[in-house]
C-alpha cells in the first residue's frame, strides 16, 4: 500500500500546455501514472503526449466519465486560486499545487474551500507525491528513470518542505535498503494545504509505512502541531527529523528568509533552535548530518 | 513589503479609521510649519523602516513649533540601525484617556487570519499575552466569508470591554480586519489605538506589512499613498555582489540564481542549490568549521552563462580563494552545463579550476557528461554516494589545509 496514490489513481494536469507541465506530464506517464486529461483555456482539442486537452475541468471530467482522482495545478500564480476552485467544484479530491509565489490569502481560501468540500491540497510550491513503483503525481524525482533510481518501494514515509531534499533524503533511504513507502513534497510556503500533522493519519493507517522522516526549515509552527498530534494519537510510527537553515538563527540574519517563502521567522518559536528543542523534547531526534538519517531510522525501527 | 509609519497611517485612514492630524515632513522648516498648524505640543517621529526608534532617540516631544523644528533637524540626520529616515512625522500630543492594541495577522497553524485586541495598548503585546491573558481577545476569521462585525465584537468583548467603548472599538477592529484582507497584509496593527477625552478612538501609530507576492495587485492603492515601487525596501542596503547576481539572473530567463552575502564574511565561496539544498549545505559548511563567503541558490536548469556568472561573482568577492559547487540530487538541472559554467568562470579569471573548485557535488541526470568535463580539468567531484555533509566537509578541509596539498 501507499498513501494518497494507488495503482488505479487517475489525475489531470491544469495548465498542461505550459513548458514545465509538458515535461511533468511526460515524466508521470513514463513512470506509469494515469494522466487522463489536461486543461488549458482556449486549447481544447490538442494533445500533450497523447493526453487530451480541454478548456474546462468540467469537459475533462465529462470526457473521463467521472471526476479523476486528482489534479496537478501548474498555472501562473495570479490564476492558481481560480484553477484550484475549479478543480474542487468539479469533484476533484486531491490537488497538487506546484505554483510558487501565490499570495497567502489565495492559498488560505483554496485550503478552506477544500476543507469544506472534503478535498485535500498538497503544496503550493511543491513537487508533488510519489508512491515508489506505483505512481508519481508531479515533477517529484524528475524523469521516470531518475525517479526509479532514487525511490525504491520500502518502509519509510517522507514529508519535506523542500522538493529537492525529498529526493535527496529518499535516495539515501533507498541506498540503505530501507526504501520509501510514499514521499510527499509538502511545499515551502507559509501556509500549505497539508502539514505533517495533517498527513500523519494517512501514514499511520498505511501498513507499508513503519517510520517517518521529515525535512523541515525555520518559519511556521508545523513541528509543534506534529508533536501535539503524535501525543494525542499515541502514534505507532517513529519519526526522525532533519532541520536545515540553522544558520538563519544568527543575529545578522534576523528578519530575512532564505530558500523558501515559508522560512520567514515571525516569532521566536519559529526559529531553528526552538524547533529542534521542541522536537527533541518530544522524543523526535533531529539529525544534524544528513547521511545519518537512515542509521537513525534503523535504530528506531529495531 | 514594509511601510513607513506615515504610509501605514494613510492606509488606515483610507479605510475610515480616524487618525490624528499628522504631518509628514522632509525638512525641519516643514516640521515647524506642521507644528504651527497643529498648535500645542507635538511629537516628532523618525520615519525609518526599522524598530527601536524610541531607544535610538528617533522620537522626541516638543512644546513649541521652534522646538519641533530643532528636533526634526536632529532626527532627520540620525541614522537608526543603519537606516536613514526618509522624513519625520509631526503629530499632535493627544489627550489620551486610555491606550488599546488592535491587530490582524496570520495564524499559520489555523491557516486563517486572527484578530487580536487588548485594552492594554502601547506596550509589547507578546508580554501582555504572557502576563495578562484576560486582557487579550482573539478571534479567527474565515477566508471565504466576509468579515462580520460580531466577530470583531467578540474579540473586543473577550478582553473584558463593555459599554460605549465596546461599539467604538469594534468598529475600528472590523475595519482593520477588512483592510488586512483587502490589501494582503501579513500584519495590520494599530498600537496604540487611543481613546481620547471626548470618548473617540484614534490610531496614534500603525504598522502595516504587505505580502511581497501580492504587491502587484495593489499598485493603484500604493500609487495613491505615494509609495515608489522602485525604491528597495530591504532590511539592509544590497551589496555589489547581491546586485550583480540579481542583474545576471534578470538578463537570462533560463534557470534561477540568487546570491546573498549580508552577514557572511568567510573565505569559502558557495555555488549551491537550490532552496532546501542551499540551507542544508550552508549549515553543513558552518557546522564543520567552514566560513561561507556567501549564500547562493542555483537551479531550474541555468545556462552556461548564468552558472559562470554566479561563480565569477562569488570568486571576485574579497577573500574568496576557493568555491564549493554543490547541490542536492537534481532532476531538471543539467550537471554538465553547471560544470562548464564554473570551469569557464575559473579560466576567465585566470584561476586553475583544479585548485579553485574545492569540490563539485551535483548528482543527477547528465552527471556522466559533467564528470568527463571535470576530469579534463582535474577537478575533484563526488556523486550521490558522498553525502552533502561529507562534500561540504571536503571543501572545508581543503580551504583550511592551505593552498598546496
Amino acid at each position: 500500500m501507499s498513501v494518497l496514490l494507488h495503482e488505479d489513481f487517475t489525475f489531470m494536469v491544469q495548465g498542461i500546455t505550459g513548458r514545465e507541465a509538458v515535461n511533468l506530464t511526460r515524466e508521470c506517464l513514463d513512470y506509469g501514472s494515469r494522466v487522463v486529461g489536461g486543461v488549458t483555456p482556449g486549447r481544447k482539442g490538442r494533445e500533450v503526449h497523447g493526453v487530451p486537452v480541454f478548456d474546462t475541468v468540467e469537459q475533462a471530467v465529462e470526457h473521463h466519465g467521472s471526476p479523476p482522482n486528482g489534479a496537478v495545478a501548474t498555472v501562473p500564480p495570479a490564476f492558481t486560486k481560480d484553477a484550484v476552485f475549479e478543480a474542487i467544484e468539479n469533484g476533484i479530491k486531491l490537488i497538487v499545487v506546484v505554483t510558487e509565489r501565490i499570495p497567502r490569502r489565495d492559498v488560505a481560501e483554496m485550503v478552506e474551500l477544500a476543507n469544506e468540500r472534503g478535498a485535500r491540497i498538497i503544496g503550493p510550491n511543491c513537487l508533488g507525491v510519489i508512491a515508489p513503483g506505483v505512481a508519481k503525481m508531479g515533477g517529484i524525482g524528475g524523469p521516470a528513470k531518475d525517479a526509479r533510481k532514487a525511490y525504491e518501494p520500502g518502509r519509510v514515509g517522507v514529508m519535506s518542505r523542500s522538493g529537492g531534499m525529498t529526493t535527496e533524503i529518499s535516495s539515501s533511504l533507498t541506498a540503505a535498503g530501507l526504501g520509501v513507502s510514499t514521499a510527499v513534497s509538502i511545499g515551502g510556503d507559509a501556509i500549505i494545504g497539508s502539514t505533517y500533522a495533517e498527513l500523519m493519519p494517512l501514514f499511520e493507517a498505511d501498513e507499508q509505512t513503519e517510520a517517518i522522516v521529515i525535512y523541515t526549515e525555520p518559519g511556521g509552527r508545523m513541528e509543534a502541531e506534529l508533536v501535539d498530534w503524535r501525543e494525542a494519537n499515541d502514534s505507532r510510527l517513529p519519526i526522525v527529523a532533519f532541520m536545515a537553515g540553522r544558520f538563519m538563527d544568527d543575529e545578522e540574519m534576523q528578519g530575512m528568509s532564505f530558500g523558501h517563502a515559508g522560512t520567514i521567522v515571525e516569532g521566536k518559536e519559529d526559529s531553528a533552535t526552538e524547533k529542534i528543542a521542541r522536537l527533541e523534547t518530544a522524543g523526535i531526534p533531529v539529525v544534524e548530518r544528513i547521511h545519518e538519517i537512515p542509521d537513525v531510522v534503523q535504530q528506531r525501527l529495531s | 513589503m514594509r511601510f513607513y509609519e506615515y504610509e501605514s497611517r494613510r492606509i488606515v485612514e483610507r479605510t475610515g479609521v480616524p487618525v490624528t492630524e499628522y504631518g509628514f515632513c522632509t525638512t525641519a522648516t516643514e516640521a515647524r510649519e506642521a507644528a504651527q498648524r497643529i498648535g500645542g505640543p507635538t511629537v516628532i517621529k523618525s520615519q525609518v523602516l526599522t524598530g527601536g526608534r524610541m531607544k535610538a532617540g528617533g522620537v522626541k516631544f516638543a512644546d513649541t513649533p521652534e522646538e519641533s523644528e530643532a528636533h526634526a533637524a536632529e532626527i532627520l540626520g540620525l541614522e537608526i540601525n543603519g537606516h536613514m529616515p526618509v522624513g519625520v512625522l509631526v503629530d499632535p500630543k493627544a489627550d489620551v484617556e486610555q491606550e488599546y492594541y488592535a491587530a490582524v495577522l496570520w495564524d499559520g497553524r489555523a491557516k486563517r487570519p486572527m484578530m487580536l485586541f487588548s485594552d492594554m495598548g502601547g506596550i509589547d503585546i507578546e508580554q501582555v499575552a504572557e502576563q495578562h491573558r484576560d486582557h487579550v481577545g482573539r478571534q479567527h476569521l474565515s477566508n471565504l466569508h466576509p468579515v462580520s462585525d460580531f466577530e470583531a465584537k467578540q474579540a473586543v468583548a473577550r478582553c473584558g470591554m463593555t459599554g460605549r467603548e465596546l461599539g467604538r472599538a469594534t468598529a475600528v477592529l472590523a475595519k482593520l480586519a477588512r483592510l488586512q484582507r483587502e490589501y494582503d497584509m501579513t500584519l495590520a496593527e494599530i498600537n496604540p489605538l487611543a481613546r481620547l477625552a471626548d470618548g473617540s478612538f484614534v490610531a496614534l501609530d500603525a504598522h502595516m506589512e504587505m505580502e511581497d507576492e501580492a504587491v502587484g495587485r495593489h499598485k493603484a492603492m500604493l500609487a495613491e499613498i505615494g509609495v515608489d515601487l522602485e525604491e528597495p525596501r530591504e532590511l539592509y542596503e544590497p551589496s555589489a555582489f547581491e546586485r550583480n547576481v540579481k542583474a545576471i539572473d534578470a538578463a537570462d530567463h533560463r534557470g534561477v540564481i540568487q546570491g546573498k552575502d549580508h552577514g557572511f564574511e568567510g573565505d569559502l565561496g558557495l555555488v549551491i542549490g537550490a532552496g532546501g539544498g542551499s540551507l542544508t549545505l550552508t549549515d553543513a559548511v558552518r557546522s564543520q568549521g567552514g566560513r561561507p563567503a556567501n549564500y547562493a541558490e542555483i537551479g531550474g536548469n541555468p545556462s552556461v552563462a548564468k552558472a559562470k556568472g554566479l561563480a565569477m561573482e562569488v570568486l571576485k568577492k574579497d577573500g574568496v580563494e576557493k568555491i564549493a559547487v554543490m547541490m542536492s540530487i537534481v532532476s531538471n538541472t543539467r550537471v554538465d552545463i553547471v560544470a562548464r559554467g564554473v570551469i569557464k568562470a575559473c579560466l576567465e579569471l585566470g584561476k586553475d579550476p583544479a585548485e579553485t573548485i574545492a569540490i563539485f557535488r551535483i548528482p543527477g541526470a547528465w552527471e556522466e557528461e559533467g564528470y568527463k568535463i571535470l576530469d579534463r580539468y582535474g577537478v575533484e567531484y563526488a556523486d550521490r554516494g558522498t553525502s552533502m555533509w561529507d562534500a561540504a566537509g571536503t571543501a572545508v578541509e581543503k580551504i583550511q589545509g592551505g593552498a598546496g596539498p
